[in-house]
C-alpha cells in the first residue's frame, strides 16, 4: 500500500521538477548569471548592497549598456558595428577642442557631436546596404576614418578640457531626491534611452522588421520591408547611442585619447551575452542591457578579488565564450 | 587560332583563362597613381632607389604571411580574431626562450610552433563542437591569450640571438630571406588549397556547411585544419617580428593590427566574407596593396593620421569596387 501511494507521488515530484526544469531552461542565462555575481560582489563588499551601492554602479555601467543597446540593433540585422569605440572616443576628445575652456559652448558641443553621430551611422549604412561592402570591412573602415580625422582634428593630444555642464550627464547627481538623497544623471539617461529603445524594439514594426532582416533578407525582402532604410536605420541609431555614451564616459572620465579603445567588442559581447545571436534573427534589449551589467558586475567582481587588471581580459574571454556556448547548445535541444 | 593575331578579344581571352583576381587591377592602378604622385610631389624616389622597393615587400611580409593563414580560415567560411595575440605571444615567448643563445633556438621555434597548434585546435573545437559563432570564439581566445599575455610581461623580456636576426636581416643574393619566406607560405597556400583533397574540401565546407556534411565531408575537422594553419602562420609572422626587433613585447600584435588588417587585405584580395570563395593570390596583392599605398604616402610626407583616414577609406572603397555588382544583399 505505501510503496504504491508512493510511486505516483514521486512520478509526480519528478514530473513537477521537469516542468520546473523546463521552466528555468527557458530563463536566458544572463539574468541567474547576473545575480548571483551581485551576490558575490555584495558578499565581497556590503556597500554594493545599499541603494547608493547599486546606483554607483548602474552610474558606471551605463556607458556601456547604452552601447550594447545600439550594437544590438545591428547584431540583430545580422550586422556588426565596429566603429562604436572609436566614436565615443572623438565625441570625447572632439568635445574638449569645440568647448575649448569656453563654459557656454558645452550644449553647443554634444549637439555637434550628435550631428556627427548622425552622418556616421548613415555613411555606415549606406556602405552596407548600397555598395554592399560586409558590415565588418565598412565600419572597420569607419573605425580607422574616425579614428585618424579625430587624432588629426585635434592634433594628436587631447586640447583644452571639459567644462562641468558638459559633464554633468556623465559623473553629476540629480540632488534633494526624498529617501535616495541623491539620483546619479547617467543613470537617468540611461532609463531614458532604455526606454526610447525599448518602444522602438519592442513596440514598433522596426524591431520586427530588424528582426526579420537579420533572420532572412530575401524574404522580408520580398514581403515589403524596405531593408535598406531598416538596416540605415540600425546603425544609425548605433551611431547616436555611441556619442550619447561617449559623453557620459567623457562625463566621468575626463578628456583621453583611449576613451572608447575596445568598447566595440565589449558592447558585441553585452549583446551576445544577453541572447543577441551573431548573423542576427534574435536579439533582446533587455538582455543586452544586463549583459552589459553582468560585465561591469564581472569586472568589480574581479577587482574585488585583487586580481590583476590584464586578467579581466581572460575572463570577459572565457565568459562570452561559455555564454554563446551554453545558448548555441540549449537552443539545438529546443529544436 | 594562329598565331601572332593579337587582338583585343585574345587578350582578354588569354586574361580570363589565367584567374588574375581583379585586386591585381588595382594594385597596378594604386601603383602606377603613387609612382606618378611621388615623381610630381615629392623626389621619386620609389622609381629611382630599388631599397625601396623591397622595404614595400619586407612591411608586407609580417602581414601578409598572417593573411595567408587568415584566407584559410575565412574561405572556410569562419574569421580568426585570435591572431593578433597569438604574433604576441610567439614574439615574448621565442625571446624569453631563447635568452640570445643560438643553441635553444631550435626549441625555442619547436614550442612556439606547438602552441600555435593548441590555439589553432581550441580555435577550431570551440567553433566546431561548442558551436560558438567564430567571431566570438576567436575574440574570446584572443582576450584569453591577452588576459595571460599582459598579466605574466610587462615589457620587452629576453632577446633573440644575432643568428636568428638573419631572418629578419638576411638576403640571399638581391631577395631578402624574409620575402622568399612570404613567396614561400604562398605558393605552400596556393598549393594546399588548389591541389590538395583537403583544399577542395574547405571551399566546400566553406560554400555551405550544411551541404558539406551531407556529402559525408569531416567539416569539423576540416575547419579545425583551417584553424591550425591560421594559428601557425601567426607563429611564423611572430618569429619573423621578433626577429626584427630583437626581443619581444605583449603589444607587438595588437599594436599591428594584424587581426582587422589580415581580414580586411584578404577580403580586398576577393575572398568572400561568406565563405567559399577565393585564393591566397589575390590576399597577396591586398597587402601588397597596403604595402603600397604606406611607401607613397610616406614619401609624399602625408600626415600620420590622415594616413589613417586614407587607409580606411581605400578599405571600404576597394571592397565596395566589386560588391557593388553583387546582387546579394550585404550584412
Amino acid at each position: 500500500m505505501t510503496t504504491s501511494a508512493k510511486k505516483p507521488l514521486s512520478m509526480q515530484l519528478t514530473s513537477m521538477l521537469l516542468s520546473v526544469w523546463n521552466l528555468i531552461k527557458r530563463i536566458p542565462p544572463v539574468y541567474p548569471v547576473f545575480v548571483v555575481i551581485m551576490i558575490g560582489v555584495s558578499q565581497l563588499n556590503p556597500n554594493f548592497a545599499t541603494a547608493n551601492g547599486i546606483l554607483l554602479f548602474l552610474r558606471r555601467s551605463s556607458p556601456l549598456a547604452i552601447l550594447a543597446m545600439g550594437q544590438m540593433f545591428v547584431l540583430a540585422t545580422g550586422g556588426f558595428d565596429l566603429s562604436q569605440g572609436s566614436l565615443v572616443t572623438l565625441t570625447v576628445i572632439g568635445s574638449s577642442l569645440i568647448i575649448y575652456n569656453n563654459e557656454s559652448a558645452g550644449y553647443t558641443a554634444i549637439l555637434i557631436m550628435l550631428g556627427i553621430g548622425i552622418i556616421v551611422g548613415l555613411v555606415n549604412g549606406f556602405v552596407v546596404s548600397f555598395l554592399k561592402v560586409p558590415s565588418l570591412i565598412a565600419t572597420l573602415g569607419m573605425l580607422l576614418l574616425i579614428k585618424g580625422g579625430g587624432l588629426y582634428w585635434t592634433g594628436g593630444a587631447p586640447k583644452g578640457y571639459l567644462t562641468e555642464n558638459w559633464r554633468f550627464f556623465g559623473r553629476g547627481y540629480i540632488e534633494n531626491i526624498p529617501v535616495i538623497g541623491r539620483f546619479p544623471s547617467a543613470v537617468i539617461i540611461l532609463l531614458i534611452v532604455g526606454v526610447i529603445m525599448s518602444i522602438l524594439f519592442y513596440k514598433t514594426n522596426l524591431g520586427k522588421q530588424i528582426l526579420a532582416i537579420g533572420d532572412n533578407a530575401r524574404a522580408s525582402q520580398l514581403s515589403g520591408i524596405k531593408v535598406k532604410r531598416v538596416r540605415m536605420v540600425a546603425f544609425l541609431i548605433s551611431s547616436i547611442l555611441a556619442v550619447v555614451a561617449g559623453v557620459l564616459i567623457g562625463g566621468y572620465g575626463g578628456t583621453s585619447i583611449v576613451a572608447g579603445d575596445g568598447l566595440e567588442m565589449q558592447s558585441v559581447s553585452a549583446a551576445v551575452i544577453g541572447g543577441a545571436l551573431l548573423l542576427g534573427g534574435r536579439g533582446s534589449l533587455i538582455g543586452a542591457v544586463f549583459g552589459a551589467l553582468t560585465l561591469e558586475a564581472i569586472f568589480s567582481l574581479l577587482n574585488l578579488l585583487g586580481l590583476p587588471k590584464p586578467f579581466r581580459d581572460a575572463v570577459q574571454g572565457l565568459i562570452i565564450i561559455g555564454a554563446v556556448a551554453y545558448a548555441s547548445i540549449t537552443s539545438r535541444r529546443r529544436d | 587560332m594562329t598565331t601572332g593575331t593579337i587582338s583585343a578579344k585574345n587578350l582578354k581571352q588569354a586574361v580570363q583563362a589565367i584567374h588574375i583576381p581583379p585586386v591585381y587591377y588595382f594594385l597596378v592602378i594604386i601603383t602606377l597613381v603613387g609612382i606618378t604622385l611621388d615623381q610630381l610631389f615629392a623626389k621619386g624616389n620609389i622609381l629611382s632607389n630599388p631599397v625601396i622597393m623591397t622595404n614595400i615587400l619586407v612591411r608586407s611580409v609580417a602581414l601578409g604571411i598572417v593573411a595567408v593563414g587568415q584566407s584559410f580560415v575565412m574561405i572556410g567560411a569562419a574569421i580568426d580574431l585570435s591572431v593578433a595575440f597569438t604574433i604576441s605571444l610567439t614574439a615574448v615567448l621565442a625571446s624569453q626562450l631563447m635568452q640570445g643563445d643560438p643553441a635553444r633556438v631550435p626549441m625555442a621555434i619547436l614550442i612556439v610552433f606547438g602552441i600555435g597548434i593548441v590555439i589553432g585546435v581550441a580555435n577550431g573545437l570551440i567553433v566546431t563542437k561548442l558551436n560558438v559563432n567564430p567571431f566570438i570564439a576567436t575574440l574570446g581566445t584572443g582576450l584569453i591569450i591577452k588576459g595571460i599575455l599582459n598579466g605574466t610581461f610587462a615589457n620587452y623580456k629576453g632577446s633573440v640571438p644575432k643568428s636568428f636576426q638573419s631572418f629578419g636581416y638576411d638576403s640571399l643574393g638581391p631577395i631578402p630571406i624574409s620575402i622568399l619566406v612570404l613567396l614561400v607560405v604562398v605558393i605552400i597556400g596556393w598549393f594546399i588549397l588548389s591541389r590538395t583533397k583537403f583544399g577542395a574540401h574547405l571551399y566546400g565546407v566553406g560554400g555551405s556547411r550544411e551541404i558539406g556534411r551531407l556529402s559525408g565531408l569531416r567539416t569539423a575537422r576540416i575547419v579545425t585544419g583551417a584553424f591550425i594553419i591560421s594559428s601557425l602562420t601567426a607563429v611564423l609572422s611572430g618569429l619573423f617580428i621578433v626577429s626584427r626587433l630583437g626581443s619581444g613585447a605583449p603589444w607587438v600584435g595588437p599594436d599591428g593590427v594584424y587581426d582587422l588588417e589580415s581580414i580586411a587585405a584578404t577580403v580586398i584580395g576577393g575572398t568572400a566574407l561568406a565563405g567559399g570563395r577565393g585564393g591566397v593570390f589575390g590576399t597577396l596583392a591586398g597587402v601588397l596593396m597596403f604595402g603600397v599605398i604606406d611607401t607613397v604616402f610616406n614619401q609624399l610626407g602625408v600626415d600620420t593620421y590622415l594616413k589613417t583616414v586614407l587607409r580606411g577609406a581605400i578599405i571600404i572603397l576597394a571592397v565596395a569596387s566589386y560588391s557593388i555588382r553583387s546582387g546579394r544583399e550585404a550584412a
